[in-house]
């Protein structure tokens, strides 16, 4: 206890012990701090889900998953929107899910040192954490604006957009934790590349591949912005992909602010069964990963 | 299993290999169908690739150009100017780009500390049972939807804001002179503050996963030397730790604040909507972002409105843009979140 971290020599006992006491201290206060910062975050995760469950629960009820979105006080569900949701959430993965898979690929196996590669990557993390609600206005300006309408074809195209980055992130972390000597044993026994990555490392990294796809879905089955640009929003039953389709965040968000009490409960249902489902997505692609490791 | 796959593929490849021109033949590899079906697939990955660029660039360029009719109408006065009237068919961008910055940066002073505690929490004082959990906690509530929190923020913390925050600060500090007039107005609940504090618990998992991620590439050898000379936890976080990951925390506080910068739905439901800017933090306001989502439905395609909005949209990426490269370029190569 004579010397302070700093390397400074402390000769005089007092000093020493005061010295000691006020590091004591400051440690004691900022480990508190910590605990209480982390139980601030623990909070508003519990208040989220409690302010959710508390709202949504009393307006679940079957017709909610039988009943299309109706006019205010008529008992709609949101059987449409789910179901539209559902369509635009599935065409966007498997819209963005090859594309990402083979951006991954190139990004692990094929630009090793290459600047090509860090430029892909570099953009690729941007596009990650880009806005949404931009990519939604980009789909507007490239499909919705030129072919003359709203459609769950453009909605299901900007969702993949987002996708696709998330994609190539969990591809190729996962292909790079294949260890090389699986990909020379391949190759020594006379596997082209593209065979050794096709049969030998995608099904290594399978599992971890899936939970990016997992995430990527959990994603955007809440994206609300860029579907406001694109799908629009139908409140009719809707599967014609080329007309305004229904989603379940775009209802959610006509919904909680009409003045209607029947539709902001709705809406609140909707955010349950939502939040639920991502969480729930969530939780399992986790699970899947540890496994794993 | 794999044989049968393979004697299939095999087949596929040599008739692919008679459809396409062969290409250069490896000498070391008995099978000429091999090289083709390589050159193919590396030319798919090559070319998705290159399509993440195209992305990129079709998005700056559609914005812009988009926008270009307001940018020719207004030029540089678009950036400055307050108005937003649809009646005169006068827009100026300068509240939404004020109202992005300063929800964004309120949001940052108040969530970069509870974040760097949570990776504190996370990394050096949680015992081992309880990391996992908490772990997960914080990143599930970087999952939940952003239009989720925007109900919340506008069910639980408007009223919150409005009853318990509010009219204590504007009576404690509406009256002194210099900072007195970013505490004044109406506690309505809504506003640019309320649109702060939701924005700060969006990016808090964020920026605390990636502080927790750059905490944890420290040398343990580090860390144990300096507890093996008596230091405390906050003098290993604050002498050995944090100098050795500033670079990384900054970027991950660059990153918070890029998600911040574009958040839509959250903030639409509680800055109040409002195209003035108030000196008050109270006040109501717009974000670039909430007013593209607010305003676009009423804008006629073709519209100089619509066009405003999607040259505001191209201010917001080129925004975006730098703080993202920016926390890239900061961010160590092995830490990515």
């Amino acid at each position: 206890m004579s010397a302070s971290v700093t390397g400074r020599v402390v000769r005089d006992e007092n000093v020493a012990k005061s010295l000691g006491r006020r590091r004591r201290v400051s440690d004691r206060v900022v480990r508190t701090l910590c605990w209480i910062a982390a139980g601030v975050g623990l909070f508003f995760l519990a208040s989220i889900l409690v302010t959710l469950v508390a709202l949504g629960y009393k307006g679940l009820s079957p017709s909610v998953l039988t009943h299309i979105t109706l006019p205010p006080g008529s008992g709609g569900g949101l059987l449409n929107a789910i179901v539209g949701s559902l369509i635009q959430t599935g065409l966007g993965t498997l819209i963005g899910t090859p594309i990402g898979l083979m951006v991954g690929t190139y990004l692990s196996e094929y630009s090793a040192g290459s600047k090509l590669g860090d430029v892909v990557r570099f953009v690729s993390d941007i596009l990650l954490s880009a806005p949404s609600i931009l990519i939604g206005l980009f789909v507007y300006q490239i499909l919705v604006s030129p072919f003359g309408g709203f459609s769950g074809w453009a909605g299901a195209v900007a969702l993949a957009v987002i996708v696709i980055p998330i994609v190539v992130r969990t591809t190729e972390d996962m292909l790079r934790l294949i260890p090389t000597a699986l990909r020379e044993a391949a190759m020594a026994l006379g596997a082209p590349k593209w065979k050794t990555i096709v049969f030998v490392c995608y099904r290594a990294a399978l599992d971890g591949i899936m939970t990016g796809v997992l995430l990527a879905v959990a994603r955007i089955a809440g994206e609300t912005a860029p579907l406001l640009f694109t799908s629009l929003g139908n409140l009719n039953w809707s599967l014609d992909m080329n007309h305004p389709m229904s989603s379940l965040p775009v209802t959610i968000y006509q919904y909680a602010g009409s003045a209607y009490e029947d539709w902001t409960q709705l809406a609140w249902v909707g955010a349950l069964l939502i939040t639920v489902g991502v969480l729930a997505l969530n939780i399992v692609a986790r699970f899947a990963l540890r496994k794993r490791n | 299993m794999t044989e049968v796959n393979a004697a299939s593929l095999g087949t596929v490849v040599s008739d692919a290999l008679a459809a396409a021109p062969a290409s250069e033949a490896v000498p070391l590899r008995p099978k000429r169908g091999a090289s083709t079906g390589d050159a193919v697939f590396a030319l798919v990955a090559k070319g998705s690739g290159l399509l993440v660029l195209v992305l990129l660039g079709a998005i700056i360029v559609t914005l812009f150009v988009g926008g270009l009719p307001a940018f020719r109408e207004f030029g540089f006065n678009f950036l400055v100017n307050t108005d937003w009237d649809p009646v005169q068919n006068v827009y100026g961008g300068a509240v939404a780009i004020y109202g992005t910055l300063i929800t964004s940066v309120i949001a940052l002073v108040m969530a970069v500390p509870i974040s760097f505690g949570i990776a504190v929490f996370l990394t050096e004082l949680a015992p081992a049972w309880l990391r996992r959990p908490v772990g997960t906690a914080v990143e599930l509530l970087a999952a939940v939807p952003s239009i989720i929190y925007g109900m919340w923020g506008f069910a639980v913390l408007v009223p919150f804001m409005a009853t318990y925050i509010q009219p204590p600060l504007i009576d404690m500090l509406g009256d002194v002179p210099v900072i007195g007039d970013l505490f004044s107005g109406a506690p309505f609940g809504t506003g640019i503050f309320t649109a702060a504090v939701v924005l700060a618990i969006m990016i808090i998992p964020f920026v605390s996963a990636t502080m927790r991620d750059v905490f944890m590439t420290v040398p343990a050898v580090y860390k144990e030397s300096a507890y093996g000379l008596g230091s405390t936890t906050w003098e290993v976080m604050r002498s050995i730790v944090l100098p050795y990951t500033r670079s990384s925390v900054v970027g991950g506080v660059m990153l918070g604040l890029g998600r911040a910068l574009g958040e839509t739905m959250a903030v639409t439901f509680v800055i109040g909507n409002a195209n003035r800017i108030t000196p008050s933090l109270f006040g109501p306001g717009n974000t670039i972002a909430s007013i593209v989502a607010l305003v676009f439905p009423e804008s006629p395609a073709g519209s100089l409105k619509l066009s405003s909005l999607l040259a505001l949209g191209f201010i917001l990426f080129v925004i975006s843009f730098i703080v993202l490269a920016l926390s890239r370029l900061l961010l160590r190569p092995g830490v990515r979140t």
